[in-house]
């Protein structure tokens, strides 16, 4: 398949370069400022040098992307409340033009799914999003697999910042602003953590969920999930749970009532108890019961490996 | 069907005692006086309430016809029936509530919980390594006589101010 990427992050760099090994071209990269265009595929050495130089992917305007022979738009700009844009504008400008999309930004299918579906129908082009939700791990192929009406339920621990937070506090008696800055000094918590910290993150996730289950049926967004994040959890909480012989974890879930996540107390037994940046989703299914997979949730390769997957099952 | 093969439900009906001699014995007696079969009584003596009564929970079996008649008789009795009701099954649980605010309003809290929402506090623990100044958890075991573990959550989202933080497991009023 060509390519164009939009977005040259850790998750659109990562697309670039793993993409030829995978048999795909990329015809176009742009970023916010500027894009690399040729038809023949981009030099992707030099456009990672050249971003890393001089902070731009190319010469040209970024409008330029949508002009180039592109089988799938990668979507891979940051996720946008609301409106989701800029995001949803590029999303919209590759389904008129009848091309494929690949979703990594979760703004267009957490905020705007239904005028999505509404694109979709008209147009030629799918959406595939996998990578919106728990990074590499295959939620979205694991739902399709099983069909969406077998999915009575999910519950996961979705955003590895919060959970690494967790983690660290309760088995080293830490504060949380100590176990921030530890985070971020690793890279593991961005210089600005609300999103992952106030659960807005996991959330996004789980309403993507809840849209796929919901099938048409009901649109969720942001603004009804009832959403509590850790940043009030004290020490004192989280020894008080291991005393309990439990432990406290940001747990989004999915249900007939619809989103929410929240601090919850879960047995340190519980598959759920992840440590770390792990994460994890347990899906309760009619006939197949819980089942749980985990895996890495977030990282450029990592959120580049569930795209290309996406690109390969559109490709078959 | 032969008569004595009339249908028997299960019930529980939770009660508070004045902890005086004879008090229990007083509740119990009209209930085998109306026909009910006792099953269990659950006398929480360690958990007196802030009125100064001991809660107590009793399942019973009775055919559902005598049901309000039977409740009808203990409360003639002179004891206070705070609930009634069928198919009840007891659940403990255990959360813990927690956040800025927690430990400067301990007192106030601590009344709240014990108000009457439908449950009873079968242990409760305040931890406040910090003083009133410093961050608090309160440890609360709750028995819900209903098992109705949602509901709880939600009464106790709305007694607790809201900056407090309500850590539950699992089971607790999820979608």
């Amino acid at each position: 398949m060509r390519l164009a990427i939009i977005g040259a992050g850790s998750v659109g760099r990562a697309v670039l370069d793993q993409a030829s090994h995978r048999g795909h071209s990329v015809v176009a990269i742009a970023d916010s400022s500027t894009a690399a265009v040729d038809p023949a595929g981009v030099d992707a050495a030099e456009v990672l040098r050249r971003k890393a130089q001089e902070g731009q992917v190319g010469a040209a305007a970024p409008d330029a992307l949508f002009e180039a022979p592109y089988d799938v738009l990668i979507e891979a700009t940051p996720t946008t409340l609301g409106s989701a844009q800029p995001g949803f504008g590029h999303v919209e400008r590759a389904l008129r033009a009848d091309r494929d999309v690949v979703l990594a930004n979760k703004g267009p299918v957490a905020e705007r799914y239904e005028d999505l579906q509404v694109l979709v129908d008209g147009s030629e082009g799918r959406v595939r999003f996998e990578a919106t939700v728990a990074g590499a791990i295959p939620i979205m192929a694991t739902i399709a697999a099983y069909g969406p009406a077998q999915v009575t339920g999910v519950r996961g621990i979705l955003n590895g910042t919060a959970n690494f937070i967790l983690t660290r506090m309760a088995s080293e008696s830490l504060a949380y602003d100590h176990v921030l800055a530890e985070a971020q000094e690793l890279g593991v918590a961005e210089a600005d953590p609300s999103f992952d910290v106030d659960g807005t993150d996991a959330a996004l996730k789980c309403v993507i969920i809840a849209n796929v289950l919901s099938q048409g049926d009901r649109t969720h967004r942001l603004a009804e999930a009832d959403v509590t994040g850790i940043e009030a959890i004290p020490t004192s909480a989280h020894q008080a749970a291991r005393d309990a012989g439990k432990t406290i974890r940001l747990v989004g879930e999915v249900g007939e009532d619809g989103v929410r996540v929240g601090p919850r107390l879960i047995p340190l037994d519980d598959p759920l108890a992840v440590t770390g940046t792990e994460n994890i989703v347990r899906l309760e299914l009619t006939d197949a019961g819980p089942m749980h997979l985990a895996g890495r949730g977030a990282g450029g390769p990592e959120t580049a490996a569930a795209l290309l997957a996406d690109i390969d099952r559109l490709a078959r | 069907m032969a008569d004595s093969e009339v249908t028997q439900q299960a019930y529980t009906i939770r009660l508070e005692l004045a902890d005086e001699p004879g008090q229990l014995l007083a509740a119990l007696a009209p209930i085998a006086d109306a026909g009910g079969n006792l099953l269990s009584i659950f006398h929480e003596r360690g958990n007196i309430t802030p009125r100064g009564r001991i809660p107590v929970v009793v399942d019973l079996e009775c055919p559902p016809e005598r049901f309000s008649e039977l409740v009808d008789r203990v409360r003639s009795a002179g004891v206070n029936v705070v609930e009634a009701g069928a198919d009840r099954l007891a659940e403990t649980t255990q959360l813990l509530i927690t956040g800025p605010g927690v430990a400067a309003d301990l007192d106030q809290l601590l009344s709240r919980v014990h108000a009457d929402g439908g449950w009873t506090v079968t242990g409760l623990e305040a931890r406040t390594p910090g003083g009133p100044a410093g961050d608090a958890t309160v440890v609360l075991e709750l028995t819900v006589p209903d098992g109705d573990l949602g509901a709880v959550r939600a009464t106790l989202a709305q007694l607790l101010p809201e900056s407090a933080v309500l850590i539950e497991p699992l089971e607790l009023g999820g979608p």
